[in-house]
């Protein structure tokens, strides 16, 4: 609609003298339309005319040709606020945001002491603030200085986000320009923009807990400043501007990080009890009557009792296992590297049946409809009777599928490694496929309305699980191998930028993201109130998850690469530190 | 044959063979008999039915209509299985002398346009690859569009949007503003998916005023966000499963403002069609008042 030109005034020939030329591009085609807009316009020539502050830009002229109005004005050197928040990756110096919103006070009180009257600001925002080259404030963009049209129907927009609650209401007073500003120093020190947060939520978004380096005392001016109802605020900008100063002489301005603080528990978890295997554990755990099952690099499947750790029985294989085991009637399902899928007695470990593939087996098996499903690396998806343990079919994929099948309405859902996606019948006949830029290796969750997997292509995907359209897609920071967690109208991933990610199921909205050191591959799980995922930075977090705000984390000799096991309030966690671990949720 | 198998299979327990009724003596069927053979023969009709119907209405105290409607119902049928394809959308443009028939209008043409071409390829035509964009990606980009159409065509109105893609079972939904899309269950529930982007509601949620304060609230029209305003565009995106047996239905606030629940299940579930549920839900907003202009859309997937 509009844009900005830097322009030369060339009444003066022999100096460079740079000029702003604010021009607006009416392309409305009802000419009522135009005629508001050219209104509009000539209001904010007519009142810059009258102001004189070092703050607010001078106007030189104001002229429209044909469609185009154009505003000549003092050339700013420099950046806009909300480009210096956006620019830098970190949290802007406590001590530069408290210097800025003091002039704002200053220029607002010059505003507001207008005679004969008071003139209302109406949106200040960082946008609209510009920081020249010595640093010093000036407020741009007076056009938006109107009072609140109300329609016919008495619709009324104001500016999102920064605006008050009664400013809605089509009350615009001083107070409602302190509220605005409180809102621009909300921002520029959280750096949450709050045009993309519900109005009046920023009691929800205390500025401590995002960024702990900002004085409590700076933090009790903005809340005072954002008081819901504006007889709590500062009366006057005048007041604010005393009540900075006196934030400014407390803190010295100078004051570096402030004290973090918070109930965060790093050390001091302390494991019910561990055992060691000869190897690493990659893969997750599995638990049923008093006993926890786990397959490590060392060959073997161990079983241990739940309770104290206490070895029961190993079972030997030729080659690594990390998928996880299934319980099911007293016997234990698990795949192999050694290409075989094993049974056992889930009480003595005596084999029941093996079942061989011609390749290793590093997709743990799912069982639905008297069938076990899963992939191997000979690129084969096998479903093998439950009774018999004979093969029911085999589906050819065009890769080694290493995720775990996923059943729901008769159809088995895997990835592989080609990043082909398969929907497949009970018969072994393919319903539909889907094709991700890179290797599906994360396994599929779900529900009759949705899949949920991520990809190596940094994608966490949601397909209908009916044609394998695709829903949803979520952009992660770095490819990905972790099985999504799915809880509520929540789903959880982690990826190896090493971030765990929590979004919305039906909006793929982000909730939160939390970083931990490194890559995080296994699958978060929730119990009760609690989000439990490893890291390859060694460590176990507990988070809640609802907010993501770290409980605890517990240390680990090793990587994480598994999934926590969590049964009967304790967390069951292989590291590639050879040990197992059990922890109280 | 069977007693080798058991033998071979060395199955010792010989089952007890379960008590079948003897067919033959007895005459006629009993009316289980019949059900089993009858649904044993029944070719199964699988065949899922998109339907809808639409109703409008200046109301009673407006002289310009500032809603606008569409609705598209499409349904692709055959041995590749069957694909129901709607998009409707109702767009309530504001405040009278900005213009907003103008917002509302070009809203739902921009949406509709823009989706439309999007899925022709992949719909239309006989070999299509599966889509790389997903529904919720085109609904966003379906209204930035609609956004820039409107800060084109009428700089300084605004319009709600509410828009349901139904593809398959799958609803997607993008909303902005304070029109609404409800399910409306034959048991008389009525679950509203969308919320409204207005003052009022906020105050709600935030517990500053209770919901019968709420209906009577003075300013219950202020919108904070709505399509053609502000820098920052932020619809609501989601996908939901359709609901069945069930209703969707969107409708503009000159509906939902004037008429309770119980209105809105009697409206539809008395109505014999779907058309007569829409005019049952005009004339009674009209009959309520009609304050503000009445736009309403229902859906139904049956089968």
């Amino acid at each position: 609609m509009g844009s900005v030109y830097r322009a030369r005034d060339m009444h003066f020939p022999n100096v460079t003298k740079l000029v702003a030329v604010k021009e607006m591009i009416n392309t409305a085609p009802d000419p009522l339309v135009r005629d508001t807009i050219i209104q509009n316009f000539e209001r904010e020539a007519n009142l810059l005319a009258t102001l004189h502050h070092p703050s607010i830009p001078r106007i030189y002229d104001y002229f429209s040709v044909e469609s185009r109005s154009y505003l000549v004005l003092e050339f700013i050197h420099g950046k806009d606020m909300e480009t210096i928040i956006n620019d830098v990756n970190s949290f802007l110096p406590e001590h530069q945001i408290l210097a800025w919103a003091i002039e704002l006070c200053d220029v607002l009180d010059y505003l507001h002491k207008h005679k004969p009257d008071p003139i209302i600001f109406r949106d200040m925002k960082p946008s609209n603030v510009m920081i020249n080259h010595s640093g010093d404030v000036m407020l741009v963009d007076f056009g938006i200085a109107k009072t609140f049209q109300t329609g016919i129907k008495g619709t009324m927009i104001g500016t999102e986000g920064y605006s008050p609650p009664e400013q809605y209401r089509g009350e615009a007073t001083p107070l409602a320009d302190i509220y605005a500003l409180g809102a621009t120093i909300h921002h520029a020190l959280t750096r949450r923009d709050p045009r993309l947060e519900p109005p009046f939520s920023f009691s929800e978004r205390p500025i401590r807990r995002i960024n702990a380096n900002v004085s409590p005392e700076m933090e009790a001016v903005v809340n005072m400043a954002l008081e819901y109802n504006p007889e709590s605020r500062f009366h006057t900008a005048a007041d604010m501007k005393q009540a900075l100063m006196v934030v400014a002489r407390k803190t010295g301005a100078l004051v570096l990080a402030g004290p973090t603080t918070g109930p965060i528990q790093t050390s001091g978890i302390k494991a019910l009890w561990s055992f060691k295997c000869e190897d690493e554990i990659r893969g997750t755990p599995a638990a049923a009557q008093g006993l926890v099952y786990v397959g490590s690099y060392d060959n073997n499947l161990y079983a241990l009792n739940a309770a104290d750790g206490k070895f029961q029985w190993k079972y030997p294989t030729d080659a690594g296992v990390v998928t996880r085991p299934v319980v099911l009637d007293g016997n234990i399902y698990f795949g192999s590297e050694d290409k075989r899928l094993h049974v056992v007695s889930a009480r003595t470990g005596k084999v029941v049946w093996t079942y061989y593939t011609n390749g290793p087996i590093r997709s743990s098996p799912r069982i639905a409809e008297g069938h076990i499903f899963f992939g191997s690396d000979d690129n084969q998806i096998h479903a093998v009777n439950l009774n018999t343990g004979r093969m029911a079919w085999r589906f050819e994929a065009a890769d080694a599928v290493r995720s775990t099948p996923f059943v729901v309405r008769e159809l088995v859902y895997a990835g592989c490694e080609s990043g082909d996606y398969y929907a497949i019948d009970f018969r072994g006949d393919l319903k539909w496929r889907f094709h991700a830029k890179r290797a599906i290796t994360s396994s599929t969750v779900g529900t009759e309305q949705a899949l949920f997997f991520a990809s190596m292509d940094s994608t966490l995907y949601a397909l209908d699980p009916r044609n394998g359209w695709v829903l949803w897609r979520f952009r992660l920071g770095k490819p990905s191998i972790s099985t999504p967690c799915l809880v509520d109208d929540l789903i959880f991933v982690g990826a190896s930028d090493g971030f765990i990610y929590a979004m919305e199921t039906r909006s793929s909205k982000e909730v939160w993201r939390f970083k931990t050191e490194h890559q995080v591959n296994g699958s978060p799980v929730v119990y009760k109130d609690s989000l439990y995922c490893g890291s390859v930075d060694g460590h176990l977090y507990c988070l809640e998850y609802r907010t993501g705000r770290l409980r605890w984390k517990f240390a680990t000799g090793g990587a994480i690469t598994g999934t926590p096991l969590v049964s009967d309030d304790i967390v069951y966690v292989g590291s590639t530190d050879h040990h197992i671990y059990a922890l109280l949720a | 044959m069977d007693k080798i198998f058991r033998w071979l299979s060395g199955n010792k327990q010989e089952k007890q063979p379960t008590p079948v009724q003897d067919l033959t003596n007895t005459a006629p069927l009993s009316e289980q008999q019949i059900q089993a053979i009858v649904s044993h023969q029944n070719p199964r009709f699988d065949l899922q039915q998109l339907i809808s119907s639409c109703g409008q209405s200046v109301g009673k105290q407006r002289e310009l209509n500032e809603d606008s409607l569409l609705a598209i119902t499409a349904m692709m049928a055959g041995n590749a299985g069957n694909l129901p394809f709607g998009l409707y959308i109702v767009a309530d443009g504001m405040g009278g002398h900005q213009f907003g028939e103008v917002a509302s209008n070009a809203a739902i043409r921009t949406v509709a346009g823009y989706i439309l071409r999007k899925f022709h390829p992949y719909l239309f035509h006989i070999k299509a690859d599966t889509m790389d964009e997903s529904f919720q990606e085109i609904m966003q980009a379906a209204v930035s569009e609609a956004q820039r159409a409107i800060q084109r065509e009428a700089p300084g109105s605004g319009t709600t949007l509410t828009a349901a893609l139904v593809l398959g079972q799958q609803i997607t939904v993008a909303h902005i503003g304070d029109s609404r899309a409800y399910f409306i269950y034959p048991d008389g529930r009525v679950e509203p998916i969308t919320r409204d982007h207005s003052l009022v509601k906020r105050l709600e949620e935030l517990g500053h005023i209770t919901p019968d304060e709420a209906a009577n609230y003075p300013h219950r029209n202020v919108l904070y966000r709505a399509l053609g305003q502000g820098e920052i565009l932020d619809p609501d995106i989601f996908t939901v499963g359709f609901p069945q047996p069930g209703s969707l239905m969107i409708c503009s606030d000159g509906l939902w403002g004037v008429l309770t629940e119980q209105d809105l299940t009697r409206a539809i579930n008395d109505a014999p069609t779907l058309q007569r549920a829409c005019q049952n839900l005009v004339n009674a907003a009209n009959a309520a008042g009609g304050p503000d202009n009445i736009s309403v859309i229902l859906a139904q997937l049956i089968g």
